[in-house]
């Protein structure tokens, strides 16, 4: 293995200012990784390697002439990064994993895509993910599972699988995901990685395919605290595109990250959600977070037990208004404009016809489900009940949210509930796997941030560390998660990425 | 709460424009009360008395200035069409012919 | 289609048993320079699918941004419809399918419109009010066009295909709702058309939308229901879609009463439907039935955050309005001192904006109404052209006007002068001057003309020296003719009187 794939984000930056290694170096080296395990993985559907190159001499030369254009480079520029295939993105595909999108080419690019356009961050291709980002596991990608790389036959989580084995995998050092009830965190809690959802509106959906437009939020996936800090302060801000982007941009994420890592936490209060413990929750999963809570302490954090009764009607209320909300945002593929378009085997050739044919042949069983509970919950007779009350219920959990936040600077909690399960082991239970997004829905439905941080293993798999904040305090969510990042390393004397096994590239069949 | 039957999920697939087959409208039917069974509980404690949310973050105005930006050039607009006559996209009859 | 022809009852026997309850949905376009979520041009007639952004395709991953002149537009019709402006108010999602409807949703106002519970006086030919009471008026986006292509004459029904184009899709609307309107009884379908004659004017007047019926700017939807005479509660309503001009508004709910009435007196009962109008018959056809399908499944726009009115922002707007439009007529009459009749007609021709400039540049309100409904009219009429197109100022007016009162030039040579300004070849003063148009009333050479009509005409001249003064006129031929035309004629007279010692 190359070692230049192990190297952080920052770490890779700093070489690529010292000039002791170029982009393309860099690019190239990740482009073979790619090469080595992806076959095996499938964390990519796209790999838009002629581009990433092409960016990365740019910046190459950029930086050998010197100068004020150098001086001009942003600080990650020539560092590569992989790009969740919700996204959309000139130049490259964008499918959502979805047939219905195959083959499409975007016209325009998200405003994520513009800034890392602009400061030159080689795109080296598209990630894959649960369709229309609809699942906890990727296996509902139309191009079928991403593997995780601590276990081949694990999920990676979802719907971010693909970022989250990407980074995990050496593939790439940083990567976008987006986040509607846990699809950056949970991927990154059970892959061993950091990911982070920002505050609602701290970074611009325009551009992202909308799965629940009131819920989702793009953020960053990296390896390490301080480089998801970085991507976040390149990706954020105020876009005037989208009307729910917060007015100012969020600062301090990477001074926040550092002075964090210096490990001083004396007078931060750290609360520990009561719904989000115990019951439910793997003993190995329980173990961890508990040896976590005990590092935070001995660094001068004061560990407080909050309370959020209203939390256990969070996936209730979830599980309503997001499909309320997919059901009308996925009406748009129909086959008229753009797309999938599928003629009905018999009867009359009406429009009508042909976009019930090209919505049942191009949406999965994961979207229809979606579709047709958001249909029912918004259907006539039934929206009080149902979407009604679910708003009413998020407006509890901001209320719960509130209180804590009055007792506790950020809270904490597990991740996810398990480590990552076999691959197939949900299939016929989607229930079951709606339960994997119960420790990180909450912060979706009240719109605050949330980081999740490597905490160790069970079972020889990752358990993640989830950290909220208070809206618009983002800043604290990498104190506190750098914080633990380094208490945790310094105790096992390395980081927990390191210690994922080789990609046994012969043991699956590679792919086609 | 009512169980969901297979006529309501008829009628919800006609408003959605989905095509099912007997078979997955039963499978369906089934999945769909057993979900909604579990999450039915929202109702159980939306007292009248709690406002709703529809937007995490509270902003209001978001306005735009009346000035014209950039379109899309015809060949952007048609460019991924599944079928187009010229400068205009196509699509099949809207009413049955009969 | 089958050849059914509705049963028809004779408009007068069917107001005699029934009472008409009426309801207007009008569409009104905005002017506004782009789109209500998108930053395209908002522009009529230009090529099909140029005015279209990611927004307004509906592409994946695009969100909507409002526009404020678009709110503020909005604003403004709901005060000249004296509604109350709605403090905080939001979008809505109204869910169907159709191809012309780049989301499958369309982004209208459901619960909580911009401005609401306001009313309009609607004065009919004859000088009476009715207040119609508005409900509602709120924002939304209208659709792309259809072309339906194959079948019969671009029509809907037997089209093999359609062809979408999205220019229109997106372009601000307002939705104005009234109230049920009771009482109109036979005057149902002249309140009809009023109402919307009196919609159209004051967003015209607002200078928010272009308010072309012929373009689609305004747009009708009317509701019709009979109640039997002695009944308390309303029957079944029928809404007739795109109702596009004046006049088919009034055929329309005059049809849609006949109908009804035939089918309730058959002991039937009337559908709840969609109607739609047929100019070519001057009737309606059946659309579909309300059904399931209307299930619009309407929820809070995600993408878009409420908008709030702080009252300086409603009484900014306020100071914007213009007066409206019938409390003008009334003042102008009054100061105009128009007969009824002569108002009206005035008010038809459409020259009030005229007449009110020419008296405001100097000229009586009486001048200004015998040129813009004499001469100019019938110079439009003969160059098949609008008035206000012939290029004729109010200035022109109040200077054909003193040259007149002048004794310049008489009546008939400023109808001259006035076809020369038309023609472009300066003004009256210019004109006069340079085709030496002004009035002979020079006295030797009036005096020379007369002396040769009278020498030429010794009968006539013996008839006037007999008292029969209006002989007069017979020398007043030639003496024209000699002059060619530019005689003071009263001034003639004088001579031929002097010369006579009469």
């Amino acid at each position: 293995m190359n070692e230049l794939i192990k190297l952080s984000a920052t770490e890779l930056a700093a070489k690529l200012r010292a000039g002791e290694v170029t982009s393309v170096e860099a690019v190239q080296a990740h482009l073979d990784r790619i090469a080595e395990v992806d076959g095996t993985l499938n964390a990519f559907l796209h790999v838009n390697a002629k581009e990433a190159l092409a960016v990365a001499a740019e910046v190459d030369a950029i930086r050998a002439a010197g100068g004020a254009g150098a001086e001009a480079l942003h600080p990650l520029a020539g560092v590569p990064i992989a790009i969740k295939d919700l996204i959309v993105t000139k130049g490259q595909p964008t499918t959502a994993a979805s047939k219905m999108l195959e083959g499409w080419m975007s016209p325009y690019d998200a405003t994520v895509i513009e800034k890392i356009r602009a400061a030159k961050l080689p795109m080296l291709g598209k990630t894959n993910l649960d369709e229309f980002a609809m699942g906890s596991s990727t296996e509902h990608s139309a191009y079928g599972v991403t593997r995780n790389p601590w276990d081949l036959n694990r999920i990676p989580g979802g719907s971010g699988g693909g970022s989250a084995a990407a980074v995990a995998s050496f593939e790439a050092p940083l990567a976008l995901g987006t986040d509607t009830g846990g699809s950056i965190r949970q991927p990154g809690a059970v892959t061993g990685t950091v990911g982070v959802k920002p505050t609602y509106g701290a970074v611009s959906r325009y551009g992202a395919i909308a799965m629940a437009s009131s819920l989702d939020q793009i953020g960053p996936v990296s390896r390490t605290v301080l480089d998801s800090a970085y991507l976040q302060e390149l990706i954020g801000g105020h876009d005037p595109k989208d009307s729910t982007s917060l007015p100012n941009a969020l600062e301090g994420l990477v001074a926040a990250a550092e002075s964090g890592a210096a490990g001083d936490l004396e007078g931060l209060r750290i609360g520990v959600i009561k719904e989000l413990t115990g019951e439910g929750y793997q003993e190995g999963v329980q173990a961890r977070f508990n040896e976590s809570l005990e590092l935070l302490k001995a660094a001068g954090a004061e560990i407080v037990e909050v309370s959020c009764p209203n939390f256990k009607y969070a996936l209730g209320a979830y599980y309503l208004i997001m499909p309320s909300e997919v059901s009308s945002n996925l009406a748009k593929f129909d086959g008229v404009r753009y797309g999938k378009r599928v003629l009905p085997e018999d009867g009359p050739m009406t429009i009508e016809r042909v976009m019930g044919a090209t919505r049942a042949a191009g949406f999965g069983d994961e979207v229809k489900r979606r579709i047709i509970l958001g249909t029912y919950a918004l259907s006539a007779g039934y929206y009080d009940a149902y979407y009604g009350s679910a708003q009413k219920v998020r407006t509890l959990i901001q209320r719960d949210f509130a209180a804590a936040f009055e007792q506790a600077d950020v809270l904490v909690s597990p991740t996810a509930p398990t480590v990552a399960f076999e691959l197939g082991a949900n299939d016929n239970d989607p229930l079951a796997m709606y339960l994997n997004d119960v420790a990180t829905i909450p912060a979706n439905l009240a719109g605050v941030p949330g980081i999740t941080v490597p905490g160790g293993l069970s079972e020889n798999l990752p358990v993640g560390i989830q950290f909220l904040a208070p809206a618009y305090e983002d800043a604290r969510l990498y104190r506190a998660g750098a914080a633990l990042e380094a208490l945790l390393e310094k105790q096992w004397g390395h980081s927990l990425i390191s210690q994922a096994p080789a990609i046994d590239t012969a043991s699956i069949a590679q792919e086609a | 709460m009512s169980a969901i039957s297979r006529e309501d999920v008829v009628h919800l697939a006609h408003l959605a424009h989905i095509e099912m087959s007997d078979a997955e409208l039963d499978k369906m039917t089934g999945e769909l009360d057993a979900i909604v069974g579990a999450i039915a509980s929202v109702s159980e404690v939306a007292a009248s008395d709690v406002p709703a949310t529809s937007h995490p973050i509270p902003l209001t105005n978001v306005l735009r200035e009346d000035t014209v930006g950039q379109t899309l050039s015809i060949e952007e607009v048609l460019l991924n069409a599944p079928d187009s006559d010229s400068d205009r996209f196509k699509v099949p009859a809207i009413l049955d012919g009969e | 289609m089958s050849n059914y022809t509705d049963e028809l009852v004779d408009f007068d026997t069917a107001l005699d048993r029934y009472d008409p309850v009426l309801g207007f949905e009008v569409h009104v376009e905005l002017n506004t320079k782009t789109k209500m979520f998108s930053d395209a041009p908002n522009a009529f007639g230009d090529e099909p699918n140029t005015n279209v952004t990611p927004v307004d395709l509906g592409l994946p991953g695009v969100l909507p941004v409002v526009n404020k002149t678009a709110v503020e537009y909005s604003i403004l019709i709901g005060l000249a419809l004296n509604c109350q402006i709605a403090e905080k108010c939001g979008f809505a999602r109204k869910n169907y399918f159709y191809p012309d409807t780049p989301k499958n949703f369309q982004t209208s106002q459901y619960d909580d419109p911009i401005a609401h519970d306001g009313w309009l006086d609607i004065e009919l030919e004859d000088g009476e009010v009715f207040r119609v009471e508005i409900e509602r008026a709120h924002m939304e986006e209208d659709a792309g066009k259809l072309t339906h292509m194959g079948g019969a004459a671009g029509r809907i029904q037997g089209a093999d295909y359609s062809l979408v184009d999205y220019n229109r899709a997106g372009v601000p609307l307002v939705e104005i709702v009234t109230k049920p309107i009771v009482g109109a009884g036979k005057r149902a379908p002249e309140l009809a058309r009023a109402y919307v004659a009196a919609i159209r004017e004051i967003v015209k007047n607002l200078g928010v939308s272009d308010a072309k019926m012929e373009r689609g700017n305004v747009r009708c939807d009317a509701n019709v229901s009979l109640m039997p005479k002695d009944a308390d509660k309303f029957g079944t309503r029928t809404e007739t879609k795109n109702v596009n001009s004046l006049r088919a508004v009034e055929h329309a709910v005059r049809f849609e009463i006949e109908r009804h009435a035939a089918v309730l007196d058959s002991g039937a009962k009337i559908v709840q439907e969609t109607r739609h109008w047929h100019e070519d018959t001057r009737s309606t056809t059946s659309g579909r039935p309300k059904s399931d399908a209307d299930d619009y499944r309407y929820f809070p726009e995600p993408d878009l955050v409420p908008i709030v009115t702080t009252a300086e922002w409603v009484e900014e707007l306020r100071s914007r309005l213009p007066e409206p439009p019938a409390e003008r007529r009334k003042r102008l009459k009054a100061e105009w001192g128009y007969a009824d009749k002569e108002f009206r007609d005035v008010v038809n021709a459409g020259v009030l904006d005229e007449i009110e400039a020419t008296v405001a540049a100097g000229a009586s309100a009486a001048v200004a109404r015998k040129w813009w409904m004499g001469e100019i009219a019938r110079l439009a009429k003969a160059a098949d052209k609008e008035i206000a197109d012939l290029g004729v100022t109010p200035q022109t007016i109040v200077e054909l006007n003193s040259l007149i009162e002048g004794k310049k030039i008489n009546d008939k040579i400023a109808r001259q002068v006035l076809e020369f300004v038309i023609a472009g070849e300066g003004t009256p003063s210019e004109i006069v001057e340079k085709r030496g148009l002004a009035v002979v009333n020079d006295d030797d050479a009036l005096g020379k003309a007369v002396d040769e009509a009278m020498a030429a005409m010794p009968d006539v001249v013996e008839k006037i020296k007999g008292g029969k003064m209006q002989a007069i006129g017979a020398l007043m031929g030639p003496v024209m003719k000699a002059t060619r035309g530019q005689a003071d004629a009263g001034r003639v007279r004088e001579i031929v009187m002097e010369k006579l010692g009469l």
